[in-house]
């Protein structure tokens, strides 16, 4: 049951990357890709209806999270306090940017919102980068399960490490770079000319960067966590998860350059699935490695509410996630199309 | 209980986090909720009778709402997250029985309010009347889902229920239809999407007088001012009989101690007077310059003249609410505010039933001017719940004390504290200006 419950979080979290993660790299990179006032606007439109409803896999991640493993949230939470309490406040900034923008014409209104956007959408996509690298990484877990994690200590990740160290900071770059190559794919997708043509000319970009970048922290990883290592040897079928993260890789490569919009997108989809789920199977059953003493690691096991809890759980889940479902599917059918710069 | 200085500060600085970032987001919620049920009700009459007036009224008040959603939404990811990053020890003890109402209202809730607000809001044109107006359907159901959720999960932290205590004290949730089926909830749901009601439709009237009287939108004026004042007529009745009556019965039952430092009563007696007005003195355990009513309390609480009402002295210490004067105040505002409102909301109606109200000034100035009050009775009433729970976090189960973070300070508290502050006055100037735009703007401009 446990993990039933593990695996849906995941898919939660990997839903959230997969949607709002398009949000954030069309802000990004949306003052590269549009260079006018009415390029920008376009842009926006074409995640402005849609955000929210992608915000809400944050939500629900967090809400089931909560639910299904108290401990770890309690845990986690509480410990990354002042990183999170940042992550608040970006996404206050990018959601108000996005919806007051277009109430006022003006040469100073958009423009302002149109910074807000980018460098909240920026800073986002790197900060939830930098959190999963603080996952993979561990942290110092006290003897009742709980800790308190500086912004930064000397930037290496070692027995006292912060929120940012190399290590983080690379996978928030490479978190930052591969969300800004999904959001470049998104435009492609929804818009055409200039606008079209500079986001497909990011793609081609970003792409090396993200190769490279994967390879580094893929040998970063596994030297950093021993866990993983040990995971993927005793458990070989986990490699379905990075093999579908490469294929996304040469996906987005060759449906790119022949011009498949949709198939280029999707693959990108299945890149950071396929990444998240590396990760996030490499190690389980561990939801919080102890970065000292490995007695103390939050687990599925030890995290988790009590069995009746989440037995019930899955009763009004799964129906609810059919419902979601069906209200993407129905929005995203009423948005679908190219937009028009105006 | 008593704790070193250090601890009760960061108590202290957790719980003014919790509760100025709550006060401050619920005054986005009850506005749309009741304003969705209103704007839905516009809709309905547009398609209907195929009326463009009304059309563009729905059309006016979906752009207020837009904004008001925004706020609502970006100061709601907050609170969710406050209860880990915060209240760790009580996300860890509880999580298992309130996260599933709160994974609930994100599953059920905000995946439906949040895609059918995206279709609402840009979507007219493409949808056409009927299907848009389906959404305007939607995104009512949607944020009273959303509502019924948040208030299991109070009612639970009011009046613990199906849950029993695992072999380390850890609370274990136990039975999932009790969770649902909560005596607390029916009450308290029911009287906080009355309030949220009262609250719109104060603020449509308030917006109609406005107009009528400043004569620029007379005729949406006029519509405005009798969808307000028809909705607030109705809901401040509602709201006090029987939802304000009822709940009140359930903390007479299941809190004692909280409704007697509510009504400021520190003797036990028999035919109990209630206190209208008075300051509750707690050095001399007694009210300053009260103004009493003799035997209305005990009847209003046990309906006889003469029975026996408890008074704080004979409750334990330990189980008194920690600031009973500010639980007192907050009780009053609300109840004094609450009679106010439905008395001129009973004004209204009567004129408006007439067919003079339009041409009353005086009661349309006393309409516009009086918006603020359902705000503040709402909130007030917010506090009297929240701090007649006090010194429970869970009532009888688990004292406040014990579920904040461990391991965060009060200065790290106190830091994201003023942080929100500072970013949370931005939101509202912010909010007032884009409001003050739409309202200056009018509502007969056609939608972009």
């Amino acid at each position: 049951m446990e993990t039933i419950w593990f695996c849906l979080v995941a898919i939660l979290i990997a839903g959230y990357v997969i949607f709002d993660g398009f949000d954030l790299g069309v802000g990004a990179i949306h003052m590269f890709v549009g260079r006018t006032e009415k390029e920008r606007e376009a842009i926006i439109s074409t995640v402005g209806p849609v955000w929210d409803g992608n915000e809400v896999w944050l939500i629900a991640g967090g809400g089931t999270l909560y639910f299904a493993f108290p401990s770890l949230y309690a845990s986690s939470f509480s410990g990354f306090y002042l990183a999170l309490m940042i992550v608040l406040w970006l996404l206050i900034l990018r959601g108000i940017a996005l919806e007051f923008r277009n109430h006022i014409h003006d040469e100073i209104w958009k423009p302002l919102w149109d910074v807000v956007f980018a460098w909240s959408s920026g800073l986002l996509a790197l900060v939830f980068g930098v959190a999963l690298g603080n996952v993979v990484r561990g942290v110092p877990i006290d003897a009742n399960g709980y800790f308190f994690l500086p912004l930064w200590t000397d930037l290496r990740p070692g027995a006292q490490p912060g929120v940012l160290d190399w290590y983080t900071l690379l996978i928030g770059i490479t978190s930052l770079a591969a969300l800004s190559m999904h959001g470049a794919l998104w435009l492609v997708l929804k818009s055409d000319g200039e606008i079209r043509r500079r986001a497909s000319q990011w793609v081609r970009r970003a792409w090396p960067a993200v190769v490279l970048l994967g390879v580094l922290i893929t040998v970063a990883s596994f030297a950093m966590q021993p866990h993983l290592a040990a995971q993927y040897s005793s458990h070989p079928w986990g490699c379905v998860f990075p093999i579908l993260a490469v294929a996304g890789l040469a996906g987005i490569f060759f449906y790119h350059r022949a011009g498949r919009e949709i198939h280029a997108f999707l693959s990108s989809c299945a890149y950071l699935a396929g990444m998240l789920l590396s990760v996030v199977f490499g190690l389980y059953p561990i939801v919080l490695p102890s970065n000292a003493d490995p007695t103390r690691s939050l687990t599925i096991h030890n995290a988790a509410a009590p069995e009746y809890g989440l037995r019930i759980g899955l009763w009004w889940f799964i129906p609810g996630m059919i419902l979601v479902a069906g209200y993407f599917l129905f929005a995203y059918r009423h948005q679908a199309g190219k937009v028009k710069v105006s | 209980m008593r704790y070193d200085l250090s601890m009760d500060s960061a108590l202290a600085v957790h719980r003014l986090h919790f509760a100025f970032t709550i006060t401050f987001h619920y005054l986005f919620p009850q506005l749309t909720m009741g304003l969705a049920l209103l704007i839905f009700v516009l809709r309905t009459i547009a398609l209907r009778r195929n009326d463009e007036h009304y059309r563009a009224a729905a059309q006016f008040w979906t752009r207020i709402f837009g904004i008001n959603f925004a706020i609502g939404v970006v100061t709601g990811i907050p609170m969710e997250f406050q209860f880990g990053t915060n209240w760790a020890g009580f996300a860890r003890a509880a999580g298992g029985v309130i996260g599933q109402t709160l994974a609930m209202e994100g599953v059920y809730s905000f995946f439906l309010e949040s895609t059918f607000l995206g279709l609402m809001v840009y979507g007219e044109k493409r949808l056409g009347p009927r299907l848009h107006w389906f959404a305007s359907m939607m995104v009512f159901l949607g944020s009273w889902i959303s509502g019924f959720f948040i208030i299991a999960t109070d009612a639970w932290m009011q009046h613990p229920v199906g849950y029993r205590l695992g072999p380390n004290g850890e609370i274990v949730l136990d039975s999932f239809a009790q969770l649902l089926s909560n005596p607390w909830i029916p009450w308290q749901y029911l009287h906080n999407m009355i309030a949220s009601v009262v609250t719109a439709g104060f603020v449509v009237a308030a917006l109609g007088a406005f107009y009528v009287l400043k004569g620029n939108y007379p005729q949406f004026g006029r519509t405005f001012v009798k969808t307000g004042v028809i909705a607030g007529a109705i809901g401040t009745v509602l709201m006090i009989f029987p939802t304000g009556d009822r709940q009140g019965k359930l903390v007479t039952d299941h809190q004692p101690v909280t409704l007697a430092a509510m009504e400021g009563h520190f003797e036990t007696m028999r035919g109990a007077p209630i206190a209208l007005v008075g300051q509750p003195d707690m050095e001399k355990m007694e009210l300053d310059n009260p103004i009493l009513i003799p035997r209305v309390l005990s009847f209003l609480t046990y309906q006889h003249w003469s029975a026996e009402v408890k008074g704080l002295k004979d409750f334990p210490r330990d189980q008194w609410p920690d600031n009973i004067p500010l639980l007192y105040y907050s009780y009053h505002v609300m109840v004094g505010l609450g009679t106010i409102l439905v008395a001129l909301m009973a004004l209204a109606a009567f004129f408006l039933w007439r067919g003079t109200l339009y041409a009353n000034r005086p009661l349309l100035w006393a309409l516009m001017l009086a918006f603020p009050f359902p705000y503040i009775a709402t909130t007030a009433g917010w506090m009297t719940a929240e701090m007649g729970r006090q010194p429970w976090l869970i009532y009888g189960l688990m004292r406040t004390a014990d579920g904040v973070s461990p391991r965060v300070s009060a200065g790290n508290g106190l830091f994201t504290l003023i942080g929100f502050m500072g970013l949370y006055t931005l939101l509202g100037m912010l909010f007032l200006y884009l409001v003050h735009r739409e309202v200056d703007r009018g509502p007969a401009r056609e939608a972009h």
